[in-house]
C-alpha cells in the first residue's frame, strides 16, 4: 500500500514534521526528529527513482481528483533525479547540523531552525514533485519564506539586510513566474504541466504566450541567481548560519534551474523555446558572463564563504550553459552539474562550517596555518576544491567534460576557451585558501587552542567528500539518469 | 476593439510598473515593502480579470442561472494573497530587526554602516 | 487606551459579536462563501481590538504565547492529519470521499476539518504577528500620552 503513496509521503513527511518540531520545542529532541525525517524523505526519493527507472512516469492524484482538474504529482526521470539530490543533501546537512546550530543559533532557539529547515525541505521537494504550474509557485514561496527566516538567523547583523534583499528579489521573481502562469492559464484554461505542454503547442505562438514566456524567463532567472540578476545571492550565503548556507547553496538554486528546464522543455516545447524564441542564445551569453564574472569576483574576496558564493554564481552559469544548448549532450552536462555542484558546494561549505565552528571566522586571515590544527577539515576543503576546479576522478571533471563535449558537438569553440578560463580562475581562488592554510604560519594574535571539528560534523562532511570521488569514478547512476532524462525531455527515443 | 478596450489590463499594467518603481526607487525599507504589495496587487487584478465571464454571476449553483464566472482564478488568487500577507509579515519583521540592530531603515545609511563593518573586520 | 470608558465598554460589548461572526463564517465555509482564512482573520481581530484597548499585558494573559504556538502548529497538523486519515482509509492523500460511507458526506466532513485547521492556524498566526510587532516597540499606552 505504501508504495502507491510514495509521492505524497515525500511531501507529507517534512511538511508535517515541521509543526511537530514547534510542539516538541526541545533542541536535542527536534534535532533527532529532523534527522529521522530527513533520512526517511531520502529513502522515499530513492525508492521513487528506482520505481521510475523500472516502470516509467508515476502520476499521483492528490485528493483523488483526476488531472487536469485536480493537482497531480507527476514524477518522471528528471524530477526523480532532482528529488534524490535535494533529499540527499537535506539528510546529510541536517545530520551535520547539531554542533553548529547549537553554537550559532543557541540550543533554546534551535527548534525554530529545524522547523524552518524542514519547511524549506518540504517546499523544495514540493516544487520538484508537483505537476501543477500554480502549485510550483506555492511551494516555491514556502521554501523561499523559510529560507528568508533561515538566513536571518545568522549571527552577523548583516544577515538581516541580506535576507531582506533576498526577500525583495525572491518575491519579484516568484511573482513574475506567477504572471506567466496566469497568462498561460488565460490562453489554455489549464494549470497541469503535461496538459499545458499539449495545449500551448495547439494554441500556437501568439502574443500572450510570448509575454508569458518572457515573464517566466525573467522570474526563473532571478530565482536561479543567473548573472546579472544574482545580486541577492553572495551576501545571503555569506552571512547565513553555516548549516543554512550548506543547504541553500546546494539545493535552492538547483531547484529553480529544474523549474527552468521543466518550463522550457515540457510546457513550451523546446523547438519553440530554443528555436523560435532563441532563448538558448540569450541564456548562453548570460551563462558565459556568469562563469567569467562570478569567478573573477570570487578571486578578490577575503570572506571565504562569500568567495564560495560568487563561485556558485559561476557554477550556475555552467548549468545554464548546458541547458541553453538544448541538445542531449548539453542538457546531460547541465543536469550532471546540478548533481555534482550540489556535492561540491555541500562539501566546501561544510568545511567552512567546521572552520567557523572552531575559529568563529571564515576570513582568509583566520585560515592561516589552519591545516596543522584542523587537518581533516582542510583536507576536505582541498578535495572539494579539486572537484570544483574539475580535476579528473572528481565529479567536477565529469560534468565539465560533458559540457566540453556538448560545446564541441555544436562547434562552439569559443565556449571551450571560456570554460577553460573559468576553470583556471577557480584554481586561483581555491589556491588562495590552500596557500593560507598549508603554507603560511598562523597569524600572531590567533588563538592557539583550536582543535579539529567534532566527529558529528566530520563524518557527514567526509561522506559528502567521498561522494565527490565516488560519483567521479562510477558515473553510472548520475550520467545514466541524466542522459535518459535529457533524451526523455527532448523526445529522443533512441 | 476600441479604446480603452479591457481597461482592467491597463490598471494591472499601471499597478505593476508603479509597484516595481516603488520597490526600486525609495531608500526606505518599509516603502519598498509597500511597493512589493502594490506589485503583487497588480497580479491579483490580472487573475481576477481573467476569471470574469461576461454576464456571469457568482459561481454558486442556483436555479435559472446558466452562466457563471470562473471561480478557479479567485481561488488561486486567494492563495496568492495569503502568500503575499506572509511575505509582507516576514519582510516587516526583518525591517523591525534591522531597525533594532542598525538604528535606521534608510538603505543608504545601512549601506554605509555595512561598509564600515566590512572595513573593520 | 484603557482610560477611555466608552471605548472600553464598547470593545467589551463587541468582542462576543466579532467572535460569533467569525464562527459563523467558519461554519458556513463548507457549503457557501466563507471559510477558514476569513474566519481566522476575523477571530484574531477580536483579540487585536482587545490588545489595543486593554494593553498588551492583558491580551497576553488571554492568549499566552505558548497557546498561540500550539495553535499554530496544531492547525497545520489538523489539516495534514485529515489528509493522512484519507490515506489510511484507502484513498489518496487529501481524499475526503473515504472519510464516511457516503462520498458526499465524506467530502463534507473533510472540508469541515480542513477549514477548522486553516482557521486555527490563521487566527493564531494573525494574533502572533500582531503581538510580536506590538510587543517589540514602545508600550501602546505610553505612546498615546
Amino acid at each position: 500500500m505504501i508504495s502507491t503513496h510514495l509521492p505524497a509521503l515525500q511531501i507529507i513527511l517534512p511538511l508535517l514534521a515541521a509543526p511537530l518540531c514547534v510542539i516538541l520545542r526541545n533542541g536535542t529532541l527536534t534535532y533527532w526528529f529532523a534527522v529521522v525525517v530527513a533520512w526517511l524523505a531520502f529513502a522515499v526519493s530513492a525508492l521513487l527513482l528506482q520505481e521510475v527507472n523500472a516502470i516509467g512516469v508515476i502520476a499521483y492524484k492528490l485528493g483523488g481528483w483526476a488531472p487536469p482538474w485536480g493537482i497531480e504529482y507527476r514524477i518522471d526521470l528528471l524530477n526523480a533525479y532532482v528529488l534524490l539530490i535535494v533529499s540527499a543533501i537535506g539528510a546529510l546537512t541536517v545530520s551535520y547540523a547539531k554542533p553548529s546550530v547549537d553554537q550559532e543559533i543557541g540550543g533554546d532557539r534551535g527548534y525554530l531552525f529545524y522547523t524552518a529547515f524542514l519547511l524549506c525541505l518540504a517546499g523544495l521537494l514540493g516544487v520538484t514533485i508537483t505537476g501543477d504550474a500554480f502549485n510550483i509557485f506555492v511551494f516555491l514561496e514556502i521554501s523561499s519564506l523559510s529560507s528568508y527566516a533561515l538566513i536571518a538567523m545568522g549571527r552577523d547583523r548583516r544577515a538581516l539586510i541580506a535576507s531582506y534583499r533576498y526577500l525583495v528579489f525572491g518575491t519579484i521573481g516568484a511573482t513574475f513566474f506567477l504572471i506567466g502562469v496566469g497568462l498561460l492559464y488565460q490562453m489554455t484554461g489549464t494549470l497541469n504541466i503535461a496538459d499545458l505542454g499539449e495545449r500551448v503547442a495547439a494554441v500556437g505562438p501568439n502574443r500572450t504566450i510570448t509575454v508569458a514566456f518572457g515573464f517566466m524567463a525573467v522570474g526563473l532567472a532571478v530565482k536561479a541567481a543567473l548573472f546579472p540578476v544574482h545580486a541577492w545571492l553572495p551576501n545571503a550565503y555569506a552571512y547565513a548560519p553555516s548549516v543554512a548556507t550548506i543547504f541553500l547553496a546546494a539545493t535552492a538554486t538547483k531547484v529553480s534551474i529544474y523549474v527552468l528546464i521543466r518550463t522550457y522543455f515540457t510546457i513550451f516545447h523546446h523547438d519553440f523555446s530554443f528555436g523560435v524564441m532563441a532563448l538558448g542564445d540569450i541564456f548562453m551569453v548570460f551563462a558565459v558572463l556568469a562563469m567569467l564574472a562570478g569567478s573573477a569576483i570570487a578571486i578578490f574576496q577575503t570572506d571565504i564563504k562569500r568567495m564560495l558564493a560568487y563561485s556558485s554564481v559561476a557554477q550556475i552559469g555552467y548549468m545554464v550553459l548546458g541547458v541553453s544548448m538544448a541538445t542531449v549532450l548539453g542538457l546531460t552536462g547541465g543536469m550532471l552539474h546540478l548533481f555534482n555542484h550540489a556535492l561540491i558546494k555541500g562539501a566546501l561549505f561544510m568545511a567552512m562550517g567546521c572552520v567557523f565552528y572552531r575559529t568563529g571566522s571564515v576570513s582568509i586571515e583566520s585560515m592561516r596555518g589552519l591545516a596543522a590544527r584542523m587537518p581533516w577539515t582542510m583536507a576536505a576543503f582541498v578535495a572539494g576544491g579539486m572537484s570544483l576546479i574539475g580535476v579528473p576522478l572528481t565529479v567536477g571533471f565529469v560534468s565539465k567534460w560533458y559540457l566540453l563535449l556538448a560545446a564541441m558537438e555544436q562547434n562552439l569553440w569559443w565556449i571551450l576557451v571560456f570554460l577553460i578560463i573559468a576553470s583556471l580562475m577557480a584554481i586561483i581562488y581555491v589556491w588562495r585558501v590552500v596557500e593560507a592554510a598549508y603554507f603560511m604560519p598562523s597569524s600572531a594574535g590567533a588563538p592557539t587552542d583550536i582543535q579539529e571539528a567534532p566527529m558529528a560534523m566530520l563524518v557527514p562532511m567526509w561522506v559528502m567528500v567521498l561522494a565527490n570521488f565516488y560519483f567521479g569514478i562510477d558515473t553510472k547512476l548520475s550520467v545514466g539518469v541524466a542522459t535518459r532524462a535529457a533524451k526523455f525531455l527532448l523526445g529522443d527515443a533512441s | 476593439m476600441e479604446w480603452p478596450g479591457l481597461y482592467n489590463y491597463w490598471i494591472a499594467i499601471f499597478l505593476m510598473v508603479t509597484g516595481l518603481y516603488l520597490v526600486m526607487a525609495p531608500q526606505n525599507l518599509v516603502k519598498k515593502i509597500v511597493g512589493l504589495n502594490v506589485f503583487q496587487a497588480s497580479v491579483f487584478v490580472l487573475y481576477i480579470t481573467m476569471g470574469k465571464v461576461t454576464g456571469g454571476t457568482a459561481p454558486i449553483i442556483a436555479e435559472g442561472i446558466e452562466v457563471y464566472s470562473n471561480p478557479l482564478p479567485h481561488v488561486l488568487i486567494l492563495t496568492a494573497i495569503v502568500v503575499g500577507v506572509a511575505t509582507t509579515a516576514v519582510g516587516l519583521a526583518l525591517v523591525v530587526r534591522i531597525n533594532e540592530s542598525f538604528g535606521t531603515i534608510e538603505e543608504d545609511e545601512i549601506r554605509e554602516l555595512e561598509e564600515a563593518q566590512e572595513d573593520a573586520s | 487606551m484603557s482610560h477611555h470608558l466608552v471605548v472600553r465598554v464598547v470593545a467589551k460589548l463587541l468582542m462576543p459579536f466579532i467572535i460569533l461572526f467569525a464562527l459563523y463564517v467558519q461554519m458556513h465555509g463548507d457549503f457557501g462563501p466563507g471559510g477558514g482564512f476569513q474566519a481566522g482573520v476575523i477571530f484574531a481581530s477580536a483579540f487585536v481590538l482587545y490588545a489595543l484597548v486593554y494593553g498588551m499585558d492583558a491580551a497576553r494573559k488571554v492568549l499566552p504565547d505558548g497557546a498561540l504556538r500550539i495553535g499554530l502548529a496544531l492547525g497545520v497538523l489538523i489539516y495534514g492529519g485529515t489528509g493522512v486519515l484519507g490515506l489510511l482509509l484507502g484513498g489518496n492523500f487529501l481524499d475526503y470521499s473515504v472519510l464516511a460511507h457516503d462520498p458526499v458526506h465524506g467530502q463534507h466532513y473533510g472540508i469541515f476539518a480542513i477549514e477548522f485547521g486553516v482557521g486555527l492556524t490563521v487566527a493564531s498566526a494573525m494574533a502572533t504577528i500582531f503581538f510580536h510587532f506590538a510587543g517589540r516597540g514602545a508600550n501602546l499606552d505610553e505612546m498615546e500620552e
